[in-house]
């Protein structure tokens, strides 16, 4: 056993390598065992496919004629505003912005359907994109205006840079309140209508690796389609918390950092999204390969719905208010069935983040390894571990005072 | 035998000043159930029924409604899922009141049962990706 990651290589460079999926090794291990699967199969493919909502994308746009400083101006794709705080022609998109005129929750729930996500979406898709700059002119940039149609392929640069996805695990949300709310993990009827949840549970890349012992900064991903790596642990990485005694986090956890070029990304995999009365988002597609180097790594990539547990948090009253509470764990297998047992009350539930899209994901990626398209990378360096000693911190309120 | 359908009915502007519902379901005999609803003056009318009754009623009803120059759909073409932009999450299948998006337990995709629909059009916003559209 203890194979290396070079080794692996080879083998898939052979075409030679065993690649199964993270829904595969499950049946795999219980027919063979786990010291068996792990001689036999050199790489788990994860997948997971929901609204992360800290995405966006930079792009250098290139330099008109005369030459205009959209740097400290103010810019915008389709109406939606971009971030100019860069060089001349660099601007950076956020998923979450939304246009300046558009109503947001005047009238609530506002249904927020076009925002960065959706301008990223078309100009995946290859369609032509809207360029509108205000600048104030220097001796160097005189132009003060620019309004022209832009398309992805001329761009000099497109990069997918998305600060936080891939949690590892997420809240269930459930509404204790008397009235519907809209929240980010969707609408909540009253009363504990429905229960909603957002992971890709036995697929999730971080549930699958859940002490990162294979997954690291510089490991090469499937991302929106197209090729992506780690770039860093994402934001509210957070390792230390609980977790099973099998190691898996029953609460949000690790978070990855990702990048990628978005010219050889897909609209089927970056899809933009809308959430009734909270704002707007993008759908990502995101898969990691897990070289199988040990018996442990291989074990963990075994973890099944009904071993991983998620909290069940009260989006009406705790989660707004910050309250620490929650009313209970429930694992991704009860999730799925379709109704939950809460407080004596069954209680439907429902997915934001797609089952389907993950196998899909998890299968092609396996196709590309299997193929010899996709090599594995070591990692330059690890994610912080539990060892780390992280803690997420909430926001300290300290006053400002007159005069200060 | 007893029958329950659910219809779309397109009224041309001369007939929305007329009693056409009432004639419905007087002469006929009907139960029904108003879905939707926008009449404007001199405007095309729009009504989605759930239609009950005996068998031979209902078929008189609607040849009816039809003689008289009201336009019928039935109503699974009225909303309509745009495939290419449904992630198959499923955050609709507890928004829907009548089972008609339904999550295949094997599979895990969401089925669209088009025969279920009623057109409430609550999927409709509450879809993250706005896959469910209304076409009339």
């Amino acid at each position: 056993m203890a194979k290396t990651i070079a080794e692996i290589n080879e083998k898939i460079s052979k075409g030679q390598a065993v690649v199964v999926t993270a829904v595969e090794i499950i049946d795999l291990v219980e027919k063979k065992g786990v010291a068996r699967a792990a001689q036999e199969v050199d790489v788990v493919t994860t997948g997971t496919f929901g609204p992360m909502c800290s995405s966006g994308a930079y792009f250098n746009v290139g330099h008109s004629r005369p030459r205009i400083k959209i740097g400290g101006g103010k810019a915008y794709l389709n109406d939606v505003p971009a971030y100019t705080g860069f060089a001349a022609v660099d601007i950076f998109l956020g998923a979450a912005a939304i246009p300046d005129d558009d109503p947001r929750n005047r009238v609530h729930p506002g249904p927020f359907n076009y925002g960065g996500g959706h301008v990223i979406e078309e100009l995946v898709a290859g369609r032509d994109v809207r360029l509108v700059v205000s600048a104030y002119g220097t001796d160097c940039y005189p132009r003060k205006k620019l309004e022209t149609w832009i398309n992805l392929k001329d761009l000099n640069e497109a990069v997918l840079f998305n600060i936080r996805n891939a949690y590892q695990n997420y809240n269930v949300a459930v509404n204790l309140s008397g009235k519907t709310i809209y929240t980010y993990m969707g609408v909540l009827k009253p009363n504990q209508g429905n229960a909603n949840y957002s992971s890709a549970g036995q697929l999730s890349p971080l549930l699958n690796d859940p002490y990162y012992k294979t997954i690291g900064i510089g490991t090469r991903i499937f991302l929106g389609g197209g090729i992506g790596y780690v770039a860093w642990q994402g934001t509210q990485h957070n390792p230390d918390v609980l977790r099973t005694d099998s190691g898996v986090p029953r609460r949000g956890a690790g978070t990855l950092a990702v990048i990628g070029d978005l010219k050889q990304m897909s609209p089927r995999w970056l899809v933009g999204t809308s959430m009734l009365g909270y704002g707007c988002t993008l759908t990502v597609g995101i898969g990691v390969p897990i070289p199988i180097l040990s018996e442990e790594i291989l074990r963990y990539t075994a973890v099944k719905d009904e071993e991983i547990f998620a909290p069940i948090v009260d989006y009406g009253e705790a989660y707004p208010q910050r309250s620490p509470e929650i009313l209970g764990e429930v694992s991704y297998g009860d999730l799925r069935s379709g109704m939950i047992l809460l407080q004596g009350k069954e209680v439907p539930t429902a997915s934001l983040s797609s089952y389907p899209g993950a196998v899909e994901i998890a299968n092609m990626l396996k196709e590309w390894i299997i193929k010899g398209e996709f090599l594995l990378t070591e990692p330059v360096a690890p994610l912080p571990g539990v060892e780390a000693g992280i803690t997420f911190k909430p926001l300290q309120e300290r006053p400002i005072e007159e005069g200060d | 035998m007893a029958i329950s359908k659910r219809v779309v009915l397109h009224f041309p502007p001369r007939l929305v000043e007329q009693p056409i519902i009432y004639r419905l379901v007087k002469d006929h005999n009907l139960v029904l159930n108003i879905l939707k609803a926008s009449v404007t003056p001199k405007e095309e009318g729009l009504l989605v029924l759930e239609l009950s009754g005996d068998r031979n009623d209902y078929d008189k009803g609607i040849r009816y409604l039809t003689d008289v120059g009201v336009r019928i759909q039935s109503l699974g073409q009225n909303i309509v899922r745009n495939e290419a932009r449904c992630t198959q999450c499923g955050a609709c299948v507890v928004v829907c009141p009548t089972g008609a998006l339904a999550i295949d337990p094997k599979t895990r995709m969401v089925n669209f049962y088009e025969d279920k629909c009623t057109a409430c059009e609550l999927c409709v916003l509450p879809c993250p990706p706005r896959a469910m559209e209304v076409h009339f």
